[in-house]
């Protein structure tokens, strides 16, 4: 069969998600960025709820993300996210709210705005990209960065004495009695993408029936603030991030 | 025999080169091209289209949304 014949809409089984527009993104090449936004832009369209999203950018690489969805967006201070989340919510009940952070902002200077959000279960959903370094700013060292893990600020890996252990985020939270859903994901493998995009699904929607807070941590990659190729940073991920924060639910009510 | 068969196109000015799909391609179609685009990259492409079972695996994958898949059965 000739490729031009297979090459028609009829017989089209993926393409770009509508709720995506055609802004280039700004991300790395290989970033685990763009594809946590293609899963949300599929998911509003088929929740078919692009018109009633309203979504909380974060300060960081995904400080852009309103460019590329095209849902309403507001852009909070560093860390803010949820606390400006729970104002929209409160304000518009009927609309599906989730903010977008990662862990420089959810895990260090808006560890407080994060925690009493969830604690007080504010029904909205929050989507944590977890790739243990302060990408945007150059690689810095952040509260999740793994043992011996080098970093611009870490340049001999991260030791206890001076910066202590990981911040294991997740499973803080899930502790408090206002969350309803925390899971941890990644998006390295098809398999781990579809499970990944059925957390989310199941996160936005129980923002919709006001459940109280989801979290969906995604471990991620930072190919170039781990200074490692795409494929060797998912490598890597699996490697060392998971033992230190391990895949699948830890609340499910 | 492969009872599908399939077709990618990839938005090659979109494409950073990344080499992720070429990574998840369970039939070794794609590649990257030794050309780059406007902006520098190496895109990605078919380089062994008869492969291609359609199977969506490299647009699951690509971060930058930048792959449309065909398929077809075949009779």
């Amino acid at each position: 069969m000739n490729i031009s014949e297979i090459i028609n809409p009829a017989n089209l089984v993926y393409e770009k998600p509508n709720v995506m527009n055609d802004t280039p993104m700004h991300y790395c090449p290989g970033c685990s960025h763009g594809v946590v936004h293609k899963l949300i832009g599929e998911i509003i369209g088929d929740m078919n709820m692009q018109d009633k999203t309203i979504a909380i950018a974060p300060v960081g690489c995904a400080v852009f993300a309103y460019q590329y969805l095209d849902i309403d967006w507001q852009q909070a201070a560093h860390g803010r996210a949820p606390a400006l989340a729970t104002a929209v919510k409160r304000l518009l009940p009927d609309r599906l709210v989730f903010t977008y952070q990662g862990d420089g902002d959810l895990a260090a200077i808006g560890t407080a705005e994060t925690i009493h959000a969830c604690n007080r279960g504010e029904n909205i959903a929050i989507i944590f990209i977890n790739n243990g370094i302060y990408g945007m700013t150059g690689g810095q060292m952040a509260p999740t960065t793994l043992l011996g893990m080098k970093s611009s600020t870490s340049p001999n890996g991260r030791e206890v004495p001076t910066a202590g252990h990981p911040l294991n985020m997740t499973n803080l939270l899930a502790q408090l009695k206002g969350v309803c859903y925390v899971t941890r994901q990644a998006v390295h493998t098809v398999a781990a993408v579809k499970k990944t995009k059925k957390a989310i699904q199941k996160a936005f929607e129980n923002s919709m029936q006001n459940k109280g807070t989801s979290i969906v941590e995604v471990v991620s990659t930072c190919s170039s603030g781990w200074k490692m190729t795409p494929a060797d940073s998912n490598d890597w991920m699996v490697e060392n991030m998971f033992p230190e924060f391990p895949m699948g639910d830890l609340k499910n009510e | 025999m492969a009872k599908f068969k399939g077709a990618v196109v990839v938005d090659i000015e979109h494409c950073k080169g990344c080499d992720l799909c070429v990574v998840a391609c369970p039939t070794t179609v794609l590649a990257l091209s030794l050309e780059a685009n406007a902006k520098g990259y190496n895109f990605s492409h078919m380089a062994n289209q008869e492969e291609c079972i359609g199977c969506a695996a490299c647009a699951n994958v690509c971060p930058d949304a930048c792959i449309t898949v065909y398929k077809v059965k075949l009779a």
